[in-house]
């Protein structure tokens, strides 16, 4: 009884914390521009596939995980460069359909330079299940939830800490104050997507050993890291991290005690009841607006 | 001046024509047109590409061999990207302004649907890739098809199960199309082989996990053998979750799985799987005696020589679609479609790739349960049970 709770649990926790990092790689991109970057997906693909990519090549495991961040990171910027920069005074309706259009474009690349087929990436250390109370996690699991705390610390650091993250923190609550104190707020926007991207990347490695990775594989970690970052209250990272949780878990939970096929239903009616009672996210506040 | 031209020019081309009839003859009076729409990009796509590979290399070989009835083939593809909704027109081009003899395509079961009533109404032999089996069920006058269908495919499973003494299985499903229509037979034909199901589990579309649904499956009262019906990533997924739960009962998965990516991506969980799959996945593994290894091996050597990459069971369903109209027309004589169409419910004993297939005006498809090999994973390769 209580193992399989655990084992429930285990599940939903390691989604949860992949849910978390794309996620997070939404809500700082709509904290600099109040874009939702619709191209996150593909950066969590872009992190697996060129991992398997330089595997692929004979490079040892962390060059190629290196490797793979840096390339997904520099896409990054070049969505940001090439896609949102020339369009930036457009309405943020028409940037988060330019992000769209991009998502599409990094998808059918991705099928043209690679292949269609899954992959896999070995686990970091090992394929053999850690029993902890008659339920069994995948060392992968850990490295997963490692990770994820190292991330969020790192970040937490980064906005309050450095003068880079906080002018990014600025430009999110007032871009014109911000540029007005000096702050560049184009090269905010273009390092904005340079940290969603590597968190984006980092997802896709992290979870490829544990969901194999092919070039759709972010459509759907995609679309929950998004609900992640909107159920939290959207350009809210806590609150991202929190939502992905919430969502991951209560997938694993209604999988296992209700029925699988209600998994999807019951997370998106959790999302559905948060924002009707908090229509700001969980993490979102109560802000008022001055007229 | 610019009228003597065209008169040299009219002159000149109506010598070529003269020339050409002369020494054509009624020989070569045209080209038999095979027309084809597939899957060739989009989610379908690693079921149109080797398709639509497939019927190219071998067109080019068989043209290269002096063709059919002394006539070249000529094809005719375009890519519809998997829709219905541009299959369609695509299909009414190929009928009306292409005027091809026979349509091989279809590479989803959506698409093939689509274009029934067209191909119907037009009155011309269509051979569908398409994978369900309400494609041909009921007959249809002048459609086929060449893929096994699952309902296959859960038969030989059963038979295989009941064979081992299991009667209480646990099956998880994913949630496309192969999914559903795999799990409505898994419940549909467990009565009849003396099947229970103690739990019926499913997961969504890119699901990252499964352990939740196994785990009740595991805990389900009685469970003898889990049974998966999915497809693509999932199958190594639900493989690796098996074997970190540590389930010991029989794995059973279906000819979706039947790829060596599905072994090679399951972490070493796809050891002792079970499944059907069709004789051209696993050809190395079949006996020397085995009546398909001439055919699929020669196919598969074909294939991986050309495209250069490893052969998928779909490339092979358009082998088997094209090489039983050539044989069709050949028989036939000509390309009247109401011969071929004869010719074609005529087809017996063919190998093909995919199965022996022995058509009829009732069976449009003429696959049994025989054309499936039951096989397991062991040391990392397919291993022929029996």
């Amino acid at each position: 009884m209580f193992a399989e709770l655990l084992q429930f649990l285990f599940s939903g926790v390691t989604v949860g914390a992949i849910y978390a990092l794309v996620g997070l790689g939404f809500a700082i991109i709509y904290n600099a521009s109040h874009v939702i970057n619709f191209a996150q997906g593909e950066f969590v693909m872009l992190g697996g596939m060129a991992t398997v990519f330089f595997i692929g090549l004979g490079m040892p495991m962390p060059a190629a995980i290196f490797l793979a961040i840096t390339v997904t990171v520099i896409v990054g910027f070049g969505v940001e460069k090439l896609a949102v920069e020339p369009a930036r005074n457009a309405p943020i309706v028409t940037l988060i359909i330019i992000t769209i259009g991009a998502s599409i474009f990094l998808r059918g690349a991705a099928q043209v330079i690679w292949d269609r087929n899954f992959h896999s990436v070995p686990a970091f250390t090992g394929e053999q299940p850690i029993i902890i109370g008659g339920a069994s996690i995948l060392p992968q699991s850990l490295w997963i939830l490692g990770s994820t705390v190292v991330i969020v610390i790192t970040l937490h650091l980064f906005f309050n800490r450095t003068m880079t993250g906080k002018a990014i923190v600025a430009t999110s609550h007032n871009p014109l104050a911000a540029q007005l104190m000096g702050i560049n707020t184009r090269v905010v926007l273009l390092m904005s997507f340079g940290l969603s991207a590597l968190l984006g990347s980092i997802a896709g490695i992290l979870i490829a050993p544990i969901s194999l990775t092919y070039t759709g594989v972010g459509i759907m970690l995609g679309l929950k890291g998004f609900c992640a970052a909107v159920l939290g209250g959207l350009g809210k990272p806590m609150g991202a991290i929190a939502g992905g949780l919430i969502v991951g878990i209560s997938e694993a939970m209604t999988a296992g005690y209700l029925s699988s096929a209600y998994k999807d239903a019951v997370a998106f009616m959790i999302i559905l009841a948060v924002l009707f009672f908090m229509p700001k996210g969980l993490f979102g506040g109560r802000e008022t607006e001055r007229v | 001046m610019n009228s003597l031209f065209k008169q040299a020019g009219l002159t000149a081309l109506g010598a070529i024509m003269v020339a050409g009839f002369a020494t054509g003859g009624a020989q070569a009076e045209g080209t038999i047109k095979i027309g084809s729409f597939l899957a060739v990009t989009g989610g379908a796509s690693f079921l149109g590409d080797p398709e639509k590979k497939t019927l190219e290399m071998y067109v080019d070989k068989i043209n290269a061999d002096g063709g059919v009835l002394g006539k070249k083939l000529e094809l005719v593809v375009y890519d519809s990207g998997g829709s219905p909704k541009k299959a369609v027109p695509f299909a009414k081009r190929l009928i009306n302004d292409d005027k091809v003899d026979i349509i091989l395509a279809g590479s989803t079961t959506g698409a093939t649907m689509a274009v029934i009533p067209i191909v119907q109404k037009a009155g011309i032999p269509f051979i569908s890739f398409g994978g369900a089996g309400v494609i041909i069920n009921p007959v249809k006058k002048w459609v086929f098809k060449t893929p096994h269908t699952d309902t296959l495919a859960v038969q030989k499973i059963y038979t295989d199960m009941k064979g081992r003494g299991i009667s209480k299985i646990g099956l998880l499903s994913g949630s496309g199309g192969f999914d559903k229509s795999c799990r409505k037979n898994v419940q549909k034909l467990a009565a009849g082989a003396g099947m229970t199901l103690v739990a019926d589990e499913t997961h969504g579309k890119g699901d990252t996990d499964m352990t939740a649904q196994i785990t009740k499956i595991k805990n389900a009262p009685g469970v003898q053998a889990m049974m998966y019906c999915g497809f693509g990533a999932a199958t190594s997924i639900v493989a690796k979750n098996f074997k970190q739960l540590g389930l010991t009962i029989p794995h059973y998965q279906t000819h979706g799985s039947a790829s060596k990516s599905f072994i090679k991506n399951a972490g070493g969980g796809a050891e002792g799987v079970r499944l059907p799959a069709a004789a051209l996945v696993v050809v190395d593994a079949l006996p020397a005696t085995h009546p398909q290894k001439k055919v699929a091996s020669a196919y598969k050597k074909m294939y991986e020589a050309k495209a250069g990459s490893e052969i998928s069971s779909f490339g092979g369903h358009a082998y088997d679609g094209l090489m039983i109209a050539v044989e069709a027309i050949k028989r036939a004589g000509s390309t009247d479609k109401a011969a071929v169409l004869a010719e074609i419910e005529k087809t017996k004993n063919f190998v093909g790739v995919d199965g022996i297939y022995t058509m009829s005006p009732t069976d449009h498809l003429g696959l049994d349960e025989a054309s499936f090999v039951m096989v397991q994973v062991k040391d990392g390769d397919w291993k022929m049970l029996k």
